[in-house]
């Protein structure tokens, strides 16, 4: 198992938002964490790179305890790409040096293979044109997958999707998504909290449902679409499709 | 020539070399106190960004008293004040120059603090989510992706707090500095054109603030700032 949570809390002052989550993703597994607003999914995501703290439980990532203060967290970073829905790109930079900053600046490779890395990222992701652009001049379609090769050019074990394409006009959340499933054809392990049920129905392995905090249930997309077993999944799935 | 008054224009002559050099006076220590003023004030600017409470606190402070103080009493404090206690302890002092400096270094560092502080905390928070989720330290996440962006946003701000300290050196003529101003008094005491006098002192810190401003709005068009 690549990520092993284990009766995971989080609360933010008097709040409880995670209440003891249970979970375990298998390497090249594609898990997407369906739910509504203010579920919790969004900071369970959040959890496995620790962009929020850990209240009580245990959280195992490829082979780094989170929980413990001696983990580099830096270093368990880099193992991990995480994907934001405001896509969170650097406005002063260009596409390249987006993509290239973190290989260059903080793994400390070379500026000349990073560069050829990253060309061949924004190639893969079909923006091999916009490398010198910056992205006040990019669509948020493109803005986004800039922001998939910036993650993947630190060669990442996981990729973390938070609601990736909530933030995209209609037309392009299409470009985002046929990035992201060619990612998980290729094998990359993926957690990807979604409202994109048409994606989660193609390209997960699995559908976790999450509401109030806990997991209510997880299967694969086939059962959870039709043929949900707990009342509030049916009742979420009933409103959004 | 207006009837009834006297005035003589032909003074000008005599006095703007005198003022010139006290123009280069005021730009100097308009610059000098700056650049100290600057490195004071993102020190103590990020400082009130920071978590640590005690550096919040003794940042929050200094940005409060200087503030809170008019510049006028800030130099004539560190002049005559604290060079009495240093003539009395170790029988040396600040000349008045250094403490021209020394005072808009001070007193520009409180404000340029606010500025930098405001600058820093209006970069949105994705910004560093998106630095420290690539691996990168919080310093590498703040020198590479958030600085850049916020001395961007600072540089308006910091061009209005460079006309303001350029026209508070002006009070240094209270501690014998022999800036503009100084110079211009100094030649009215001995000529009495009193109007011609700072109607050209006027002048030249108009032409000195307007050619700020001028280069700001290039600068500030070059980097696209809004």
């Amino acid at each position: 198992m690549i990520i092993k949570v284990e009766n995971l809390h989080k609360s933010f002052g008097e709040l409880e938002v995670l209440k003891g989550i249970d979970c375990e993703i298998a390497e090249r597994e594609v898990v997407c964490v369906i739910g509504p607003s203010g579920s919790g999914k969004s900071t369970f995501l959040r959890c496995l790179n620790l962009l929020e703290g850990i209240t009580s439980g245990k959280v195992i990532v490829n082979g780094h305890d989170l929980t413990d203060p001696k983990t580099d967290i830096n270093k368990v970073r880099t193992e991990v790409g995480m994907v934001f829905q405001q896509f969170n790109l650097f406005p002063h930079m260009t596409a390249l040096q987006n993509v290239t900053l973190a290989p260059v600046k903080g793994l400390g490779l070379p500026r000349d293979q990073v560069n050829q890395t990253a060309l061949k990222l924004l190639e893969k992701v079909g923006l091999s044109d916009k490398a010198h652009v910056y992205p006040q001049n990019l669509s948020g379609g493109q803005m986004q997958r800039v922001a998939i090769a910036r993650a993947l050019a630190m060669n990442p074990r996981i990729m973390l999707f938070d609601e990736p394409t909530s933030a995209l006009d209609p037309e392009l959340v299409g470009e985002v998504l046929t990035v992201m499933k060619e990612l998980a054809r290729e094998g990359m392990t993926m957690v990807v909290v979604t409202h994109e049920m048409g994606f989660a129905r193609e390209v997960a392995d699995r559908v976790i449902f999450m509401d109030h905090g806990v997991i209510v249930e997880e299967n694969t997309p086939q059962e959870i679409f039709t043929n949900p077993q707990n009342e509030r999944t049916r009742a979420f799935l009933n409103m959004i499709l | 020539m207006v009837s009834g008054f006297n005035l003589d224009w032909g003074i000008a002559i005599y006095a703007l070399p005198l003022l010139l050099g006290g123009i280069k006076l005021t730009i100097i220590i308009t610059i000098a106190g700056l650049f100290f003023g600057f490195l004071l004030g993102a020190a103590a600017g990020l400082a009130r960004t920071s978590k640590n409470k005690p550096l919040y606190g003794i940042a929050t402070v200094y940005v409060e008293a200087i503030r809170g103080t008019p510049i006028l009493v800030q130099a004539l404090y560190l002049y005559f004040g604290v060079n009495q206690l240093l003539m009395q302890t170790i029988n040396w002092k600040i000349e008045s120059v250094p403490a021209g400096i020394i005072a808009i270094a001070i007193n520009s560092g409180a404000y340029i603090a606010e500025i930098v502080r405001g600058a820093v905390q209006s970069i949105d928070k994705g910004q560093v989510e998106a630095g420290r989720s690539l691996g990168l330290s919080s310093f590498k996440t703040f020198y590479y992706v958030v600085w850049p962006q916020a001395f961007k946003r600072m540089i308006p701000p910091l061009g209005n707090q460079f006309i303001i300290s350029l026209k508070d050196t002006s009070l240094f003529a209270f501690i014998a500095v022999g800036e503009l101003l100084r110079q211009g008094q100094i030649v009215i005491s001995a000529t009495f054109a009193a109007f011609e006098i700072y109607t050209m002192v006027a002048v030249l810190y108009l032409a000195m603030t307007l050619s700020i401003s001028t280069v700001l709005r290039f600068v500030e068009k070059r980097l696209d700032v809004s």
